[in-house]
């Protein structure tokens, strides 16, 4: 080939700005055919629960369902908060203070998503080596506070967003 | 391919195969040269073909009945066992087709692992043959969903939560899957329509892996090379139908056994009972031909580790063509690697025992040794044995050792001679 020919010229520009039309057109053709996928208005729309906790007892915990998930309220006896904030942050695969799951003044509540971190199955409660949750899909054990202690899990059980609307409701979401 | 182009005998028939020449793809398949030795292990390919179309029959028939919403499916499976006309039937043998298509795509397999049908020239209709099976897995993982019971349910979450193993992205692509923030209605939809393409996917990959078979032949029991068409061939029809057509009606004789005195022995009986996002079944197992896998996933005690590692254990077996260096196909003439490959045929069936078992104790140890033997023999023994093996010595051709009474020296070549 001759100095010439290697040249740019007006045909590889044409090539390359049909081809990059040509992606960006493609692009905006599968981006709607991904994102239908995602989560619809009406799912979303199921992103609050307001659940009334007056009738727990201490010691005592109930399962609510939020965006279709279990949620764990527990509340919690003043034994079991001091056994979850005497465990040394060495023992936990996930360190996390009992004092940062829950909120401040409100230590006996602990509001969790019911869900076991390794494959999404809800932990038993009052079961397992530590006083907490048990998982029974694969053996994941929790603490009292919800914290992994044993087993494939990879973190603790999460804490989704919540707030006191008053003394007797909270408010999930 | 055949030797002698076809011309049909009738007018109408010429004209036709002028324009579309079908009569001559008829033709092909009919006289398809054959190797004579074929043994039962070869007539999978059809069996399994026979559960393909009967699984497309039966589910294109429940999809009139069965309803895909999470509020309505449970009943509208209860609808069809008991208002449809033969819907209890029609499920029967849809669910239960589904355990016999893995029982035969396993016994294709294996097959395909002793005789070396993987190898030179055959990798492309090996590795067709595993986006099947990755596909019939998907199929029946999906179709498990569809009844919308506690396992279904559970299954789902669990299966779906392996993608949240994935590091950053892996909560953004399942709540994606989900379409929701649990498995939940959406989920059950797009599972339901899923469900209904893959069998045809399926079928397309079908046809290409029956075109990429038809290039280089058949592989045979022997494992040599053969002449096309020669003494060593028959054409695939009579020869090859009426054998096929044998193994199909025993297989249906079982088949029929499951649909009629043990319809419910493969699933779980938790799956009659609708769907409950609050509470996890004590026991959740997937069904029997998914549980090696299972095995390996719950062997490892980290949530990444583990789904590497059970993914790997499937496409490792892509890149099989390229660790097994021995040039002799047929393990009938490999004494070593032979004895290991039913060590892994073993291996195989205890991970599925232990899968099914609780992961702790002995079973946890031994679904370990398992896992590690299933990788060990895949990157290790396959590629040193292959090397180091002294194989027995291989026949000149089909015929011989048959007409000979056995492979003898007159008759028999040393591997180096061959290739």
């Amino acid at each position: 080939m001759s100095k010439e020919e290697k040249k740019v010229n007006r045909r590889d520009f044409l090539f390359t700005a049909s081809y990059t039309v040509g992606a960006v057109g493609v692009g905006a053709v599968i981006w709607p055919m991904i994102d239908q996928m995602n989560p619809d208005k009406a799912q979303q729309a199921l992103a609050t629960t307001e659940v009334d906790i007056s009738n727990i007892q201490p010691g005592k915990s109930i399962t609510v369902l939020w965006r279709g998930k279990p949620v764990f309220l527990k509340r919690r006896t003043q034994e079991e908060i001091a056994e979850a904030r005497s465990v040394k942050m060495d023992d936990l695969p996930d360190p996390q203070k009992d004092e940062d799951r829950v909120k401040e003044g409100k230590d006996e509540w602990l509001v969790m998503l019911g869900v076991c971190t390794h494959l999404g199955c809800v932990p038993l409660k009052d079961k397992g080596d530590y006083n907490g949750w048990f998982c029974p899909c694969h053996g994941s054990h929790y603490d009292v506070s919800g914290r992994i202690r044993k087993g494939p899990a990879p973190t603790n059980m999460e804490i989704p967003k919540f707030e006191f609307v008053d003394s007797n409701t909270i408010k999930i979401g | 391919m055949s030797e002698h182009e076809y011309t049909p005998k009738s007018k109408a028939g010429k004209w036709f195969n002028d324009r579309l020449p079908l009569l001559t793809l008829g033709a092909h398949l009919t006289d398809y040269p054959t190797p004579k030795n074929l043994n039962y292990w070869w007539t999978f390919g059809g069996i399994l073909t026979f559960c393909l179309i009967t699984q497309i029959v039966t589910g294109i028939v429940l999809a009139m009945h069965y309803v895909a919403h999470a509020d309505l499916a449970f009943a509208s499976v209860e609808h069809i066992m008991r208002d449809v006309n033969y819907g209890w039937l029609i499920r029967y043998i849809h669910s239960n087709g589904a355990s016999m298509f893995f029982l035969a795509v396993y016994i294709h397999i294996f097959r395909s692992l002793f005789y070396g049908s993987y190898k030179s020239p055959r990798e492309v209709i090996w590795i067709i043959g595993l986006m099947i099976y990755l596909l019939m897995m998907a199929a029946a993982f999906m179709g498990y969903v569809l009844p919308w019971g506690q396992m279904s349910f559970w299954g789902a979450t669990v299966i779906t939560n392996l993608f949240s193993a994935i590091p950053l992205v892996g909560e953004s692509i399942t709540t994606w899957l989900w379409g929701a923030y649990s498995v939940d209605n959406p989920t059950l939809n797009r599972f339901f329509s899923l469900h209904y393409l893959i069998p045809f996917l399926i079928l397309g990959l079908v046809v290409l892996h029956i075109w990429a078979l038809h290039v280089p032949g058949n592989n045979n029991p022997v494992g040599i090379d053969i002449k096309k068409p020669s003494k060593d061939t028959v054409p695939f029809h009579p020869y090859i139908t009426i054998k096929d057509a044998f193994a199909l009606l025993v297989f249906m004789i079982i088949f029929a056994g499951f649909v009629f005195f043990t319809p419910n022995v493969l699933g779980h009986s938790d799956n009659y009972i609708p769907a409950n996002p609050l509470v996890t079944p004590a026991h959740i197992v997937p069904e029997w031909y998914l549980l090696p896998f299972y095995a390996i996933l719950r062997s490892v005690p980290d949530k990444l580790g583990g789904v590497i590692l059970m993914f790997s254990a499937i496409f490792i077996l892509f890149v099989l063509p390229w660790l097994d260096t021995s040039k002799v196909r047929s393990a009938v003439f490999r004494p070593i690697y032979r004895q290991f490959f039913w060590i892994l045929v073993i291996d195989v069936l205890m991970l599925g025992y232990v899968g099914a078992m609780p992961a702790e104790g002995i079973y946890l140890v031994l679904a370990r040794v398992g896992t590690v033997y299933y990788f060990l023999h895949f990157i290790v023994v396959m590629p040193v044995v292959g090397y180091l093996e002294k194989t027995d010595p291989i026949p000149m051709s089909i015929s011989e050792p048959v007409l000979a009474g056995g492979a003898e020296p007159s008759v028999a070549r040393k591997v180096n001679d061959k290739v």
